[in-house]
């Protein structure tokens, strides 16, 4: 009898590319939401995961978005949600636009990146000045520490 | 997704804000822009009722926070209604527990207004 043939669970990736533009954030936050429930993650644990990665859509939407698209990235791994936000428009430093941000302004985006990093386990952020802006966030389940 | 917006007007020149549904940066600018109107009226004792909002983001409380300091410019004060425990999470975890008055009741958010 041959030994049972031991193969890796199947990833489960999920892919969705919205318009980078205001109306498209609520379909990404419940579509991530979906596919953090496969994981069975708590209520808020989801809820944590749905603002994330709002708030990495929003950042790219009203400060950053040089790009036509947001792409995001859902990995569903074995102990962890594996999210990555993609802006792929040319990343224009600030002090070369004429978009400047005021204080309240700079505030609230200082509110959200201080969400992200709160509410998930691990943040990673790539700048690449044409190939675009890559936010990377790991989810764990708790008791997986990673 | 949609936000509903709904003033009354209070006893004691107060005037409370309803919200229902999600706030976050595809709505916000309607809850803004609502309680920007308000406030260019004179009314600057305001109760923000967040009983029915389901969702907000760091838009959302980019909103209220604009508010308070535009009411506090003429002495005023605004107070939320929240009993959600996400939702009063968010105010928690930002320290924005410190600078809004939180309240699980309209009727106790209206007393400490006036």
């Amino acid at each position: 009898m041959n030994p049972a043939v031991e193969r890796e669970p199947a990833r489960e990736v999920v892919e969705l590319r919205v318009p980078s533009t205001a109306e498209w954030v609520a379909l990404i936050r419940l579509a991530t939401a979906a596919v953090a429930n496969r994981l069975k993650f708590s209520i808020e644990d989801i809820e944590d995961v749905k603002l994330a990665v709002a708030e990495a859509c929003t950042a790219v939407i009203q400060h950053e978005s040089h790009g036509e698209f947001i792409e995001v990235t859902c990995e569903v791994g074995a102990d962890a949600l594996h999210l990555r936000v993609h802006d792929a428009g040319r990343h224009v430093p600030r002090a070369e636009t004429d978009r400047t941000m005021d204080y309240d302004e700079a505030r609230v985006a200082g509110l959200g990146v201080f969400l992200i990093r709160t509410l998930m386990d691990e943040v990673t952020y790539d700048v690449h000045p044409e190939l675009g802006t890559d936010l990377r966030m790991v989810k764990r389940l708790p008791g997986h520490p990673g | 997704m949609d936000i509903k917006v709904h003033v009354r007007e209070a006893p004691g020149d107060c005037y409370v804000v309803d919200l229902s549904g999600e706030i976050d940066v595809y709505t916000s600018p309607k809850v803004k822009d609502a309680i920007g109107e308000l406030i260019d009226r004179g009314a600057y004792h305001l109760v923000i009722n967040l009983e029915k909002v389901r969702y907000i983001d760091s838009t959302g409380l980019g909103v209220l926070i604009g508010g308070l300091k535009r009411v506090r410019e003429h002495g005023g004060s605004v107070n939320l209604v929240c009993s959600n425990p996400q939702i009063k999470k968010i105010f928690d975890i930002t320290g924005l527990v410190k600078i809004f008055g939180i309240f699980d009741s309209e009727e106790t958010a209206m007393k400490a207004l006036v």
